[in-house]
């Protein structure tokens, strides 16, 4: 069994959801991302997703954007990720999931990219830019290797093509709330509860929902229907903030927004 | 030659679809609608009317003579699509979207643009069809190519700056993309080159190929056979996959495309990807682009904001591994001779992107017997591009001279 399946599973048995904050590996810095995710967890957070930096990210907002071009900005690779994730994900008690462009995994080769991946700690891949349809081969090598694939499911796709990307998903699905790009929205759309009800009642795979997600009623309202959320632009807002703030204080920061999210969770 | 993309969008292994989940049913419905209207003898007879009567087809092949006595070797016969209205070739592709966005039902369109010719173009179908028209254009591609952005405003579409990045096409993509990924269900992407996830390559390549059916079609009429070689600047690659198709089984017919070869070889001073870059994905499709070796995408430059791009359609990246189609690169400073060359011998303001075809034209026609016949396709006209190289050359617009030409280079203006 996966790390991110056996958590789904004692979640399910303790009937709790999981809360996954999204950063952005690098902004500013590796050493800062490692003490970010240490905070995140020390709060509560069920598993970390890492943002690896890309150059071209068309499904994200300004906010992910500006804290990729922070990071490629500081000379980033992806070997300095790996390495930095390897020495800190055996202390972490929480699974890390990657969300990287398909441009980064081609380059270095699906099954090397996935190796690597797992020799870092890394337990799920979510490859936004690589749709079902194209994602046979990379889906291949993440079995073999046990790396979740992690798909991405939108209220625009049809439901016999949600039904066939379920199927290539490991770990969990990730049902996006929005058409649209990643970042902060006021208002969600009301049908991505009977959404998400519908698509598991179809699968056994959990289901958690992001893009959009930052406030208290958000959490609160979607909780219930989901096995998990998804929250990325609201803390990014917050690691920008590094550039003029001591890190303590953005480390604290972030330590109350999780907090009250959770809270409003529970 | 096989018909392709074959059914997944793949032009051999370059091609496919690397986008969002959330933009694979527009596609999917592009594609489905596309065929469809290809099907439509009504769908064709609209555009090719429109063609001729509002674009102006077909556009002339004439026989640059005093260009071709200059170089002193083969026959030199430029492809006028900067003749079309809006002043390239970009109008033959915007006007068939034109009509699909309308098939679709769709009210809304957003564009890219770099040089701003295709934003102009896409304003334009967009006027002539009563559709809402936003394009998004990079600011250092605003700055230098201002005389664009406001016909593009004239036309009643709305230019949006893109400050991210690099500030030129390849963001302005990303900004077309992230808007239509929030306004899929109204809005159509009229994207300007044979660029992008399928179907974008194969229905941009199709529209263009009237170039090409044209070109053919004018030397066999004037000239009583093909020719020899047929040279095209290759940016995305529209006009020279436009050109290019409908010789490709003419295995007499040489084909080059030329990329922009920008100060030097050294990465980051150019925008030739088929000819320095390696295969990798961008903007949604497998094919040769600049990249690092993690993936990232690589500065580019070049003088023209048209070819200014780190990537490539993924049917000339098959080309070039087929070996069907030759792809060199012509520097800045070969461009602006060629532009000056063209200018002053022919009376024609070539395009900064088009010159570089006619760089390489000029080159070849050289080496090559008087009874050879070069065909270059020139894209578009130079106008847009005057502003910028009296900026080059540190002149206000005006009297332009060899002189003043060299102690600008001294000066590092021109590198």
């Amino acid at each position: 069994m996966s790390a991110i399946d056996q958590l789904f599973a004692d979640l399910r048995a303790a009937g709790r959801k999981a809360f996954m904050p999204f950063i952005t590996a690098g902004d500013p810095d590796l050493d800062f991302t490692a003490d970010v995710l240490r905070t995140l967890v020390e709060r509560g957070s069920s598993m970390c997703e890492l943002g690896i930096p890309y150059s071209d990210p068309i499904a994200d907002g300004p906010v992910i954007q500006a804290s990729y071009t922070r990071a490629l900005e500081q000379g980033i690779k992806l070997r300095d990720i790996f390495g930095m994730l390897e020495r800190l994900t055996p202390e972490l008690p929480a699974p890390v999931v990657t969300m990287v462009s398909y441009a980064i995994v081609y380059r270095r080769g699906p099954e090397r990219y996935v190796a690597a991946a797992r020799a870092a700690g890394i337990a799920g891949a979510i490859v936004p830019d690589l749709p079902a349809d194209e994602a046979q081969a990379l889906a291949d090598a993440c079995r073999r290797e046990g790396l979740s694939l992690i798909q991405l499911i939108t209220p625009n796709t049809p439901r016999d093509r949600a039904l066939r990307i379920a199927e290539q998903t490991t770990g969990f699905i990730y049902y996006v709330s929005v058409a649209g790009i990643t970042g902060e929205r006021t208002e969600l759309p009301p049908e991505i509860a009977e959404n998400v009800a519908w698509l598991r009642e179809q699968t056994p795979l959990p289901v958690c929902i992001g893009f959009g997600i930052s406030r208290p009623e958000h959490v609160q309202a979607l909780a219930p229907v989901a096995d998990g959320l998804i929250v990325g632009s609201a803390i990014v807002r917050r690691i920008a903030e590094a550039s003029h703030k001591p890190r303590e204080q953005v480390l604290r920061d972030i330590a109350e927004y999780v907090d009250t999210l959770l809270a409003a969770m529970r | 030659m096989p018909i392709l993309p074959d059914a997944s969008g793949r032009f051999g292994t370059f091609g496919g679809r690397y986008v969002p989940e959330t933009l694979v049913g527009a596609l999917d419905e592009l594609a489905e609608q596309y065929a469809e209207a290809c099907a439509d003898p009504a769908f064709q007879a609209e555009l090719d009317s429109l063609l001729w009567h509002y674009v102006g087809r077909p556009s002339p092949l004439y026989h640059a003579e005093r260009l071709s006595e200059q170089c002193g070797g083969a026959r030199i016969y430029l492809k006028r699509e900067d003749l079309n209205h809006t002043g390239a070739h970009k109008i033959n592709n915007t006007l068939g979207q034109a009509l699909l966005t309308r098939r679709m039902g769709k009210h809304r369109v957003i564009a890219e643009t770099g040089a701003g010719q295709h934003g102009v173009a896409t304003a334009t179908a967009c006027a002539r069809f009563g559709l809402e028209c936003i394009v998004y254009m990079g600011a250092e591609d605003i700055r230098r190519q201002r005389p664009n952005v406001f016909s593009m405003k004239l036309l009643g579409a709305e230019v949006r700056p893109v400050t991210s990045g690099s500030r030129t096409l390849r963001d302005a993509i990303n900004e077309a993309m992230r808007d239509w990924m929030a306004s899929v269900g109204t809005t159509h992407y009229c994207l300007g080159s044979v660029v992008g996830p399928h179907p974008f390559p194969q229905i941009v390549r199709d529209f263009q190929a009237v170039i090409g059916r044209e070109a053919r079609r004018q030397c066999l009429d004037q000239l009583g056979r093909l020719p020899d070689v047929v040279v095209a600047c290759v940016g995305g690659g529209s006009n020279a996959a436009g050109i290019f198709y409908p010789f490709l089984d003419d295995a007499g017919v040489k084909l080059l495309g030329v990329e922009a070869g920008g100060r030097s070889g050294a990465p980051g001073d150019h925008a030739a990807p088929l000819c320095f870059g390696s295969p990798g994905v961008l903007h949604g499709s497998f094919s040769y682009v600049m990249q690092d070796d993690d993936g990232q995408t690589a500065d580019v430059h070049s003088i023209s904001a048209g070819l200014d791009y780190p990537g490539t359609g993924p049917e000339h990246s098959y080309w070039k591994d087929i070996g069907r189609v030759e792809y060199t690169q012509a520097t800045d400073a070969e461009v602006l001779t060629a532009f000056d060359r063209l200018a002053r011998c022919e009376g024609i303001l070539p395009a900064l992107e088009s010159s570089h075809a006619v760089a390489k034209a000029m080159d070849l026609a050289a080496r090559l017997p008087a009874d050879q016949v070069v065909v270059v396709n020139l894209s578009g006209r130079g106008d847009k591009d005057a502003a910028e190289i009296a900026r080059l050359r540190g002149e206000e617009a005006g009297g332009l001279g060899e002189q003043e030409r060299t102690e600008a280079t001294e000066r590092g203006k021109l590198r």
